[in-house]
């Protein structure tokens, strides 16, 4: 395994990079093999340099545009494309960003996974009023952070229609690792209906766009494999429970094209390297509601970052990327062409791209894996660990890294007098951290598979204090209505904000007591993710938390202010599971 | 889009009936200020019309045009909801009857059942004079485990008597656009209604099986069979009029919704 830790001189790239002036990046812009438009579906956003500042001018749009080379469609662009266009924002200095809004409704910019002043923040009722139709809104903040991260609207389903696209900070000081060049790899999901026709089938019509739902003969395999009294048993605890173990993804194949780069499996978006160079790859998903499988057939990956902190380089084969999460990974390629090849997670559809030494070409595209279900674990009632490799019995190697038990491993939780009510179908009676379990759909899988408890900061964070305070906060879900909440509670049901104090240090605990996979996103501030690497925790801003399962991560409020916590899920936010934390 | 304006034209016609359960939306949550729109809006109201049967039955001596389905218009809890079924014989005689047409309050009280109350219509028309009756009707509705959905109710006429109704369904999927629908209604009656043909006790059973393909999930043509018999005072009074306690009838028809 590759472990460029070492200090290095400057690249070509990094030249590139830095170049402070507008001159030198319009001049040099054609020659970035990266970004080009048409290569890439990627373009690069021009900055102009005042003092300290750096200003962007982004105008937001519905323009007509191309997608999967079917239909003209009516997407919601930035600057006039889908993705919209790459930032590259510089650590140590300001951020200028004009944002002007031609669309006839109100929208908004979240600068996903940055750390700015909460009127910045860009929630359309958390943090400021939106930005209405034909205003231009100026976010200003100091960049204090380097890495991969994204942007997108917070406004109502618009990010469903396109609004999304990727945002680079680079650093101040060289990175950690080596690469010769880079592309951004943003997924997404995209549909030709009406997000809110979407949205409305799903509360009409539970399982409206599940194709694989269990059927007479799976129940008969289930019967030649497993004998009749153990699947009548397993078919009589899902019934009872009024579960189907076939619910992975609520929105699925049936109704997405899954793009790389905004652009379609057959429109192939390609990114160039030559043999010997090594790449880096920053992976952004951007879906509605897509979770993917990464891999790249017959080249392993270094993860350099994980939601744009740098965490020990870990060589693997294949990583789950949920909603909102990003992954930067380095790979040295010495064929002529390779498949990037990303399956939704319910095995319904898939996006790729190629890698390749010059344009045109492909690299073969594997078959999807089979579809899969859940298991006992999803219910948070089985041992900790689907995988039975974790052993939960004891609590006192916790300080001494890798490989031991996050601190929640043992903790007992409480679901309230009601199991949160209507608004939650099912909670889960043992859940515990499955952080070394990659999730369901790898069951017949032989390659590396990255987990969470694989990730190690690169760094231990400034605050080395005891969480003082500790907030449990449960996932909760009813598929029959479609109702998504924390607590059993919608948003339009709760009375105020989660108050987190200023400065303190406390311990989030996340209980997921649904069916499904949640990225849970919390806006202004770090969490440090608790894998037992006591000290090296890789720091997030993104939790994608299994079907019964807890986790826990340690989180030091650092500005005031009100944020928005949700699940990155677009229909489950709308459908409520979205609350506010207020940090004073 | 007609789709969608006849959609929105029948949502508009119901909520107009009830206007009252809009303003049963939950409160508002924290937004920082008062005057700025919300972060999401999690109660938007939505309805839907389901024609669980809409069927054509081909039986020994009549033919019969047939109809079950649910209009339902609110939130997640809050629902207004019209429950109707009914048939009109297309040969073999003339007349009909409207089984029930119910306008119910429907509330979520639990993570798979609804409770519904409010007021129901039924009537019979031709041959002989037509005879209609008002009635309250409360109920549950909801998903059973092991996948049943269910559907009871106690309906007490403007005359006093009461009937309590059972219906439940199960869905058996032979792939997954090939699906068999099996269905049982039984009611029992606590008294004698002698003009809309009821006894007291068990009426009767009524099973159902039809195969259905799901060209879209909102249209499915379904072939069947349909299986009807009646018990003690009820089957009497039917064999009074001459006819048979026993039907048989082939099915063929569409489940649609919008």
């Amino acid at each position: 395994m590759s472990n460029h830790q070492k200090p290095r001189p400057l690249s070509r790239r990094d030249i590139l990079r830095t170049g402070s002036t507008m001159g030198l990046m319009l001049g040099l812009g054609s020659l970035l093999p990266g970004y080009a438009l048409g290569l890439t579906g990627n373009r690069e956003l021009t900055r102009r340099t005042e003092g300290n500042s750096d200003i962007y001018e982004l105008t937001i749009d519905r323009t007509p545009l191309t997608i999967d080379g079917r239909r003209s469609v009516q997407p919601i662009t930035v600057n006039g494309s889908v993705p919209a266009p790459l930032i590259r924002l510089r650590e140590g200095r300001e951020a200028v960003l004009r944002v002007t809004n031609r669309l006839d409704e109100p929208t908004s910019i979240h600068w996903h996974g940055i750390l700015l002043p909460f009127e910045m923040d860009g929630v359309p009722g958390v943090s400021f009023p939106g930005i209405a139709p034909g205003e231009t809104f100026e976010y200003r903040y100091p960049v204090r952070q380097s890495g991969t991260y994204w942007y997108h609207s917070h406004s109502g389903l618009q990010e469903q229609l396109g609004h999304y696209g990727p945002l680079i900070v680079d650093p101040e000081e060289p990175e950690p690792f080596e690469y010769d060049r880079e592309y951004a790899v943003v997924l997404s999901d995209w549909t030709f209906n009406d997000p809110s026709e979407v949205m409305r089938n799903l509360k009409v019509a539970e399982g409206y766009y599940n194709y694989n739902r269990r059927t007479v003969s799976d129940f008969f395999e289930d019967v030649a494999t497993m004998g009749w009294s153990a699947a009548w048993e397993k078919a009589g605890m899902w019934g009872r429970m009024r579960m189907t173990p076939r619910d992975i993804l609520d929105v699925t194949g049936a109704e997405y094209t899954y793009l790389m780069n905004g652009m379609s499996p057959d429109d192939n978006w390609t990114g160039l390297f030559e043999p010997g160079e090594k790449v880096r790859l920053r992976v952004i998903n951007a879906s509605a509601m897509s979770i993917f499988d990464v891999r790249i057939p017959g080249l392993p990956m270094t993860v350099v970052e994980a939601d744009g902190q740098k965490v020990e380089p870990v060589e693997t084969d294949e990583f789950r990327i949920g909603v909102a999460e990003t992954y930067d990974v380095i790979i040295e390629p010495q064929d002529e062409a390779y498949t990037l090849f990303a399956q939704s997670q319910d095995r319904s559809g898939f996006t790729r791209g190629t890698l390749a030494v010059r344009e045109g070409m492909t690299a073969p595209v594997p078959e999807l894996y089979p579809r899969t279900e859940r298991g006992m674990a999803a219910m948070g009632m089985a041992d900790h660990g689907s995988d039975g490799a974790m052993d939960h019995g004891s609590m006192d190697g916790m300080m001494h890294g890798n490989g031991d038990q996050p601190p929640v491993a043992d903790r007992q939780i409480s679901h309230g007098p009601d199991n949160h009510g209507a608004g939650a179908a099912m909670v889960a009676m043992n859940p515990g951290p499955r952080l070394d379990d990659p999730g369901v759909g790898f069951e017949h899988v032989e390659h590396r598979v990255l987990t969470y408890d694989q990730l190690r900061g690169l760094h231990a964070w400034p605050d080395e204090r005891e969480p003082q305070r500790e907030v449990e906060l449960h996932l909760t879900g009813n598929m029959e209505r479609y109702m998504w909440s924390f607590d059993g509670e919608k948003f339009s049901e709760v009375d105020g904000p989660i108050p987190f104090g200023y400065g303190e240090r406390l311990r989030l605990i996340l209980v997921n007591d649904t069916m499904m996979d949640h990225p849970i996103h919390l806006h202004g501030m770090w969490m440090e993710l608790e894998t037992g690497n006591d000290g090296y925790r890789p720091r997030k801003h993104t939790l994608l938390v299994k079907p019964g399962e807890m986790i826990s991560a340690q989180i030091t409020p650092e500005h005031k202010g009100d944020w928005a916590f949700h699940c990155h899920l677009l229909y489950h936010m709308k459908a409520g599971m979205f609350r506010v934390v207020s940090v004073q | 889009m007609a789709v969608k304006q006849v959609r929105y034209t029948a949502l508009l016609v119901l909520g107009l009936l009830v206007p009252a359960t809009g303003a049963l939306a939950q409160g508002v949550g924290p937004q920082a200020e008062p005057e700025w729109s919300l972060p999401v809006h999690d109660d938007v109201t939505h309805g839907q019309l389901l024609m669980d049967r809409f069927e054509y039955q081909d039986g020994d001596d009549e033919d019969v045009f047939a109809w079950e389905g649910q209009a339902w218009w609110g939130g997640d809890t809050h629902r207004l909801i019209v429950d109707s079924e009914g048939e009109a014989l297309v040969s073999g005689g003339d007349g009909g009857d409207v089984e029930s047409f119910d306008v119910q309050y429907g509330y979520g009280v639990s993570a798979y059942w609804r409770a519904k109350a409010g007021l129901g219509y039924q009537t019979t028309f031709g041959p002989g004079p037509d005879r209609d009756r008002a009635s309250a009707v409360v109920g549950f509705e909801g998903l059973a485990p092991y996948w049943f959905e269910v559907d009871t109710g106690l309906r007490v006429s403007e005359d006093g008597d009461a009937v309590a109704e059972f219906e439940g369904e199960y869905d058996w999927l032979f792939t997954q656009r090939v699906i068999l629908q099996g269905r049982a209604e039984t009611s029992y009656a606590f008294s004698e209604v002698r003009e809309f043909g009821v006894g007291e006790g068990v009426n009767g059973l009524t099973l159902g099986l039809r195969l259905r393909y799901e060209l879209a999930r909102e249209f499915a043509p379904y072939v069947g069979v349909r299986w009807q018999d009646q018990y003690g005072d009820t089957a009497e009074l039917t064999r009074a009029e001459g006819e048979d306690t026993e039907k048989t009838s082939l099915v063929a028809g569409v489940r649609w919704w919008f």
